[in-house]
């Protein structure tokens, strides 16, 4: 159960962060020049695959204590920031990530850009791998905490990979930005995963005895999801009531 | 110095987020409960429940803006 909910979590962060890089590529290559936005995103999943191959054998090696309460931590802050922006969305407060929207804007931006000389189109080489580093840093970040503190880190690199290649077929196969992806339910999902996790983690590392152990994580994972689905009816009828007087 | 802060502010930006209480929630809980385990004590929920909390607060924060017209 533990090992599949850390697959499972960094595969779908992994997807939908996979989902917005390929706009981005998908953008510069249509409008300009398929292999130069082709290089530049293969040239940052090199850059991101190297950190994890230094880093992963550094963050195995910090005690397992220690290990759980500082990444733990930050796993929770991170878990948080994602579940939060995600209950906003769900209710109305923030708006949805559109990825159709943002196919256009990019497009209209490498379109109106210099054209440049030489074989490589150094505008579609570096829109392309900076989205890609953006976007696989918070994979690179949830790989190596959640696979760190949970010890699976070839099991969230396996979930990263698979959802890479998922979404590299699909976007081959579509040719088109997955609109249709349902970004903020996968983000809510993923940010009930990471604050579980952090919350679990992060709290062993202080010292806590889970009731049951293990078998504690998918209790803490159902309450943070019952609240947190609970939060959005709040949240969006508090945005609604009348201003008090 | 600019880039610095820039790197420091990217950091900020993506561990942190758009609300710094909620981190400071986080640290807060996590080394008080580190300093009531020590002492022997048995405080499992209070991590869940300081950190739901938080996010509760947090999220309702968003909404009261909304609902006032000053977010």
């Amino acid at each position: 159960m533990h090992d599949l909910l850390v697959l499972l979590s960094a595969f779908l962060a992994s997807t939908v962060e996979m989902v917005e890089a390929l706009t981005i590529v998908l953008a510069v290559g249509a409008t300009r020049d398929w292999r130069s936005a082709l290089l530049g995103a293969a040239v940052a999943l090199v850059g991101l695959a190297a950190v994890v191959v230094v880093l992963g054998p550094l963050v195995t090696r910090i005690p397992l204590g220690s290990l759980r309460l500082v990444i733990g931590g930050l796993l929770l802050v991170f878990g948080l920031q994602w579940l939060r922006k995600a209950v906003l969305r769900a209710a109305g407060l923030k708006a949805l990530h559109d990825e159709a929207a943002i196919y256009r804007t990019e497009a209209g931006r490498a379109a109106g850009a210099d054209a440049g000389a030489g074989s490589v189109d150094w505008y579609s080489f570096t829109v392309a791998a900076k989205g890609v580093a953006l976007e696989g840093l918070e994979v690179v970040f949830i790989v190596l905490t959640v696979g760190g503190a949970g010890h699976g880190l070839g099991l969230a690199a396996a979930g990263a990979l698979a959802a890479a290649v998922v979404v590299g077929a699909v976007g081959v196969a579509v040719h088109a930005p997955l609109s249709r992806v349902p970004e903020n339910t996968l983000k809510f999902a993923v940010g009930v995963m990471l604050t579980s996790f952090g919350m679990f983690w992060g709290g062993e590392g202080a010292g806590i005895r889970w009731p049951g152990g293990d078998a504690a994580l998918p209790a803490v994972v159902a309450v943070v999801a019952v609240v947190a689905v609970g939060l959005v009816p709040l949240a969006r009828s508090v945005a609604r009531a009348e201003t008090p007087a | 110095m600019t880039r610095v802060r820039a790197f420091l502010g990217f950091w900020y930006d993506f561990v942190v987020g758009d609300d710094w209480r909620v981190a400071v929630g986080v640290v807060a809980v996590l080394g008080i409960t580190d300093l009531l385990t020590r002492h022997g004590a048995d405080v499992w929920w209070l991590v869940p429940l300081v950190v739901l909390a938080a996010l509760a607060a947090s999220v309702l924060r968003v909404a009261v803006r909304s609902r006032d017209g000053t977010g």
